[in-house]
């Protein structure tokens, strides 16, 4: 009930009104300010110019609009929530942690910013484990991840995109796909599997997701 | 290739040059290059734009300075460098791309380099890297791959394949074979 008087969440995928091709429909759905979005922002301003910035969505031409013409940052979108889509129809999730690793191929400590929204809530703990490591050696010094990590497990969520709507806030959209189950890391879990970065900020949202910055000195 | 002559009549839409790097063809695309005139009254409507139909597949390099529009398919290397080049939604690509400007309504796997801008459409797909000072992606569109903003204009002029001297628009076979060094396209056999 306070997602939908919130609006967290994005539409149920299963309103009429959706689009029946399956594409998400447009962006009506009210933004929702984010506390830790302005402080990835500003952690890559503090890079310098061009700043590289990985995004784990599918491409939304607002995103890329924010980042490439007002940051003036290469982007890489990885779509990895098609990945994750493709790994669940094959039943070979227990995969997916190689597939990821296989296709984030930026060279150690040249990547400044890492948008991992909540695809962590998607992976099982060991596979969790392996792309954070595979996301803590890419990163610069100085550079950051953000991401939504639920504080309970669901049995099935569906997928959500995030689309950047200004320097404080985000509006969350249905991805279309299954979805699936969602598995929920405590806080120290989170700490360990990223360490050596710290957590720069840390934010409990009023749907119980934790909105996470992680920073590497 | 692409000369605006009067006194030669354009072929018909499939790229003139593109039959000697040719490695592959369909009889289709021999048919509409050796077709006579057929279309020469729409072509004369359309001097200054080139459409490869989709029947037509080709392998090599396509260089031109006209705005081309493409629903066939095309591997290996495409250089407009002053037009805009259209991927119909027909279109299937594998080719490393350069133009002026790049609208995508059909597919491409390869690296898209733009001086102006790049437009994937609804329903558009790109798997590679853009290179372009401007880059709009419609809602159903698909991308993966990364996006420079800043470097379009270092990568766009980056090529390392001098631009083909258009010397030879009557004469096919003699494009490839007259290409300068550096070019990577197979010579036709």
């Amino acid at each position: 009930m306070l997602s939908k008087i919130l609006g967290w969440g994005g539409k149920d995928p299963t309103d009429p009104k959706r689009p029946k091709d399956g594409s998400a429909p447009k962006g009506t759905e009210p933004p929702v300010p984010s506390k830790a979005f302005p402080k990835f922002v500003s952690a890559l301003a503090n890079q310098g110019e061009s700043a590289t910035v990985i995004d784990f969505g599918p491409v939304i031409g607002s995103n890329v609009a924010y980042f490439g013409e007002r940051l003036g940052c290469k982007l890489f979108i990885e779509d990895l929530l098609t990945e994750l889509e493709r790994h669940r129809k094959a039943g070979t999730m227990h995969t997916l942690a190689d597939a990821v690793e296989s296709r984030l191929r930026q060279q150690e400590g040249s990547v400044d910013g890492i948008l991992c929204w909540d695809y962590f809530d998607f992976l099982d703990k060991p596979s969790a484990q392996r792309v954070a490591r595979h996301l803590v050696k890419m990163l610069k010094p100085g550079g950051a991840i953000m991401g939504f990590f639920c504080t309970s497990g669901v049995e099935h969520s569906h997928l959500t995109k995030y689309e950047i709507v200004n320097d404080q806030s985000l509006r969350l959209r249905p991805h279309p796909g299954a979805g699936g189950k969602k598995l929920a890391l405590h806080n120290r879990e989170i700490i360990k599997m990223f360490d050596p970065l710290v957590v720069a900020e840390s934010f409990l949202l009023k749907n119980n997701s934790r909105e996470i910055l992680l920073r590497r000195k | 290739m692409w000369k605006r002559d009067d006194a030669v009549k354009p072929a018909a839409p499939a790229a003139p040059a593109a039959p000697a790097q040719t490695t592959t063809h369909s009889p289709a695309a021999e048919t509409a290059a050796t077709r006579p005139t057929a279309g020469n009254a729409q072509h004369g409507l359309e001097r200054h734009a080139v459409n490869i139909g989709k029947s037509v597949v080709i392998k090599g390099e396509l260089n031109g300075s006209e705005d081309l529009t493409i629903e066939g398919q095309v591997e290996g290397k495409i250089e407009l460098r002053q037009n805009v080049l259209t991927i119909g939604p027909n279109g299937r690509i594998k080719a490393q791309v350069f133009a002026k400007a790049v609208i995508i309504l059909g597919e491409v796997v390869g690296n898209v380099s733009a001086t102006e801008k790049v437009d994937i459409r609804d329903n558009g797909s790109v798997d590679g890297d853009i290179a372009s000072p401007r880059v709009a992606i419609a809602e159903g569109a698909h991308f993966r791959g990364s996006i420079d903003m800043q470097k379009a204009g270092a990568k766009a002029e980056k090529s390392d394949k001098p631009e083909v001297k258009p010397a030879a628009a009557s004469t096919p076979a003699a494009a490839s074979p007259a290409a300068p060094s550096g070019s990577t396209a197979p010579a036709a056999r």
